[in-house]
């Protein structure tokens, strides 16, 4: 009867073993899968040319595979959507973390969830519906443009740096704000020269995901990016990244074509471990300084 | 004292943007689609006539059924092992955790790719509801972990070792005593992966294909809403068709907000 049960505890343990392990295993699929497709149509036409080559002719007899245009516009368009969503998205986290009064904090706190949770498709409709408009009748151009995708993207970072640097500013001990307070400095000091200062790290990792979410995202700004493979020469231009360079092309490549939407994807995830491995240290340091 | 006033009207300034963004886009969607959801967008079957949206809608539910009816158990599993059995300092439970973090961080074109190439090609799903269902599996396989696994955390210890001191083995006492107490947490994770699959194309489109019929088995294309309406988007034949979809995405995705906000309540009065 014992042994019995023991043979059971020993089976669940091996059992819930093996489904933490199923992330390992799915992760690692996930890279072979991707390199092993990517890498060798990046050998074959040469790695310098994929990253540095500004020539993107998939379907031409010699073809030309140049990604940089693209690898341009995806850091052009993280940067832009970052530097106006993330000032916006701390000053609105500082509000719900200081500034809101209890029960509008009970309406407003769900609405961030819902930022969150929209559809991306939903988000880059109505920018397509609305801001390409405005911006062409107002600002110039046909409106498919590099600030249309910039102000769309800061839009959709919000919710994360908005969640995070909420949390982070909870999170530094009240202690701090009452002996800054206590020392005769206002609510509004204590706040930028006391708490914000002590949140900072999960403040920057919280800008960290939000450029992680704005690099990756791809059905929103195929819509309204205008998807141009060129280097883009104003805010007004048309602007192709390396997520809309696959959606836009996938559906009907084949062979070297296919393969080097493949490589396109491998840059991609390349970026984002990048910027993983910078959010894991950001991350570390935290835990240690503690 | 200036600049005191000056630091409180950028925060105002900041949350006012943020906020009235949000309901500039409700209200937006809201007044364009509403007027156009009609009984025909409803139809049982699409047809270029009625644009209807029923196959895709009944196509989101079986994905998340499906994916769910997978990821739950091994999310669910993951974090019980992560949290009641690991030793937190052996190198494999490192590198179990680093691949979860890593990969809730994946975009989802990059699933999208990644299922184009391991499920419709290599295993020969072709373009089909399983290859879409195990593409979304493990896109939100770390959302369910990670929220068991902090939902299993907060738990507190004493209650495991009253039912340690009452004689329950380890399995009994996570199973009878734990998982209970937990599930309100479990439940959350559970509803942000139901969100994150219905918001989903980049990742389904390659993989679960775009056809436009109810799939009638596992192997069979479908499209998700999500998908339906990027395909409506982006042909532009169907603006009016586009907003209501886009309205119905919004309905749905409010009752899982609220759903997720009457259960955190739960969360934090019940459960001690």
């Amino acid at each position: 009867m014992i042994r019995l049960f023991k043979q059971k505890e020993r089976v669940m343990n091996g059992i819930f073993f093996i489904s933490a392990f199923m992330s390992i295993v799915s992760l690692v699929l996930i890279i072979v899968f991707m390199f092993t497709n990517g890498i060798p149509v990046m050998r074959k036409y040469g790695f310098s040319e994929f990253l540095f080559g500004t020539v993107w002719r998939p379907t031409a007899s010699s073809p030309s595979f140049g990604l940089f245009p693209m690898i341009l516009g995806s850091i052009y368009v993280t940067l832009g959507a970052t530097m106006i969503g993330v000032p916006i998205g701390i000053l609105t986290a500082i509000f719900m973390a200081e500034y809101c009064p209890n029960n509008l904090y009970k309406i407003l706190k769900p609405g961030i969830s819902l930022m969150a949770s929209i559809p991306s498709i939903v988000y880059g409709f109505f920018a397509l519906q609305l801001v390409v408009p405005i911006i062409r009748d107002y600002i110039g151009g046909n409106g498919y443009s590099m600030l249309t995708a910039m102000l769309l993207l800061a839009i959709m970072i919000l919710p994360t740096v908005i969640e995070l640097s909420e949390s982070a500013i909870r999170a530094v001990p009240r202690s701090y704000y009452n002996g800054s307070i206590g020392l005769g400095a206002t609510h509004e000091r204590t706040i930028f020269s006391v708490m914000l200062p002590a949140a900072s790290s999960g403040v920057l990792s919280s800008i960290v995901l939000g450029i992680g979410r704005a690099i990756g995202e791809t059905m929103a700004v195929v819509l309204i990016a205008g998807n141009q493979p060129i280097i883009p020469d104003s805010l007004l231009s048309g602007v192709r990244t390396l997520t809309t360079n696959i959606v836009l092309e996938m559906s009907y490549a084949a062979g070297d074509h296919r393969q080097a939407l493949i490589a396109t994807g491998v840059i991609l995830f390349v970026f984002i471990l990048i910027i993983n491995s910078i959010f894991i240290v950001i991350k570390n340091r935290e835990d240690t300084s503690e | 004292m200036n600049k005191s006033k000056m630091a409180r009207g950028l925060v105002y300034f900041g949350a006012s943007v943020t906020f009235g963004v949000l309901g500039f886009i409700v209200l937006f969607i809201l007044i364009k689609g509403v007027p156009h959801i009609t009984p025909s967008l409803f139809a049982w079957n699409y047809t270029t006539e009625n644009v209807s949206l029923m196959p895709a809608l009944i196509t989101t539910l079986y994905v998340i059924g499906g994916s769910l009816l997978v990821a739950t158990p091994i999310g669910v599993f993951t974090a019980i092992y992560l949290v009641e059995y690991a030793d937190r300092s052996k190198f494999v439970v490192k590198v179990i955790s680093m691949a979860i973090d890593t990969l809730s961080a994946v975009p989802s074109i990059v699933y999208g790719l990644f299922g184009f190439l391991f499920f419709v090609t290599f295993l020969g799903f072709q373009f089909s509801l399983l290859a879409g269902i195990m593409t979304t599996t493990i896109m939100v396989l770390p959302l369910i972990i990670r929220s068991t696994e902090e939902a299993l955390i907060s738990v507190d210890m004493s209650l495991r070792q009253a039912s340690f001191a009452l004689g329950a083995g380890k399995l009994r006492t996570i199973f009878n005593v734990v998982l209970p107490v937990a599930m309100p947490g479990i439940l959350s994770g559970v509803i942000l992966a139901i969100g994150r699959i219905i918001g989903e194309s980049a990742a389904l489109i390659y993989t679960l294909g775009s056809s436009t019929n109810l799939p009638h088995s596992v192997f069979s294309s479908g499209r998700t809403l999500a998908v339906h309406m990027y395909i409506l988007s982006s042909e532009g034949f169907y603006v009016n068709e586009a907003y209501a979809t886009a309205v119905i995405l919004l309905i749905l995705v409010l009752a899982l907000n609220g759903l997720s906000t009457l259960i955190g309540r739960k969360l934090a009065g019940g459960g001690k």
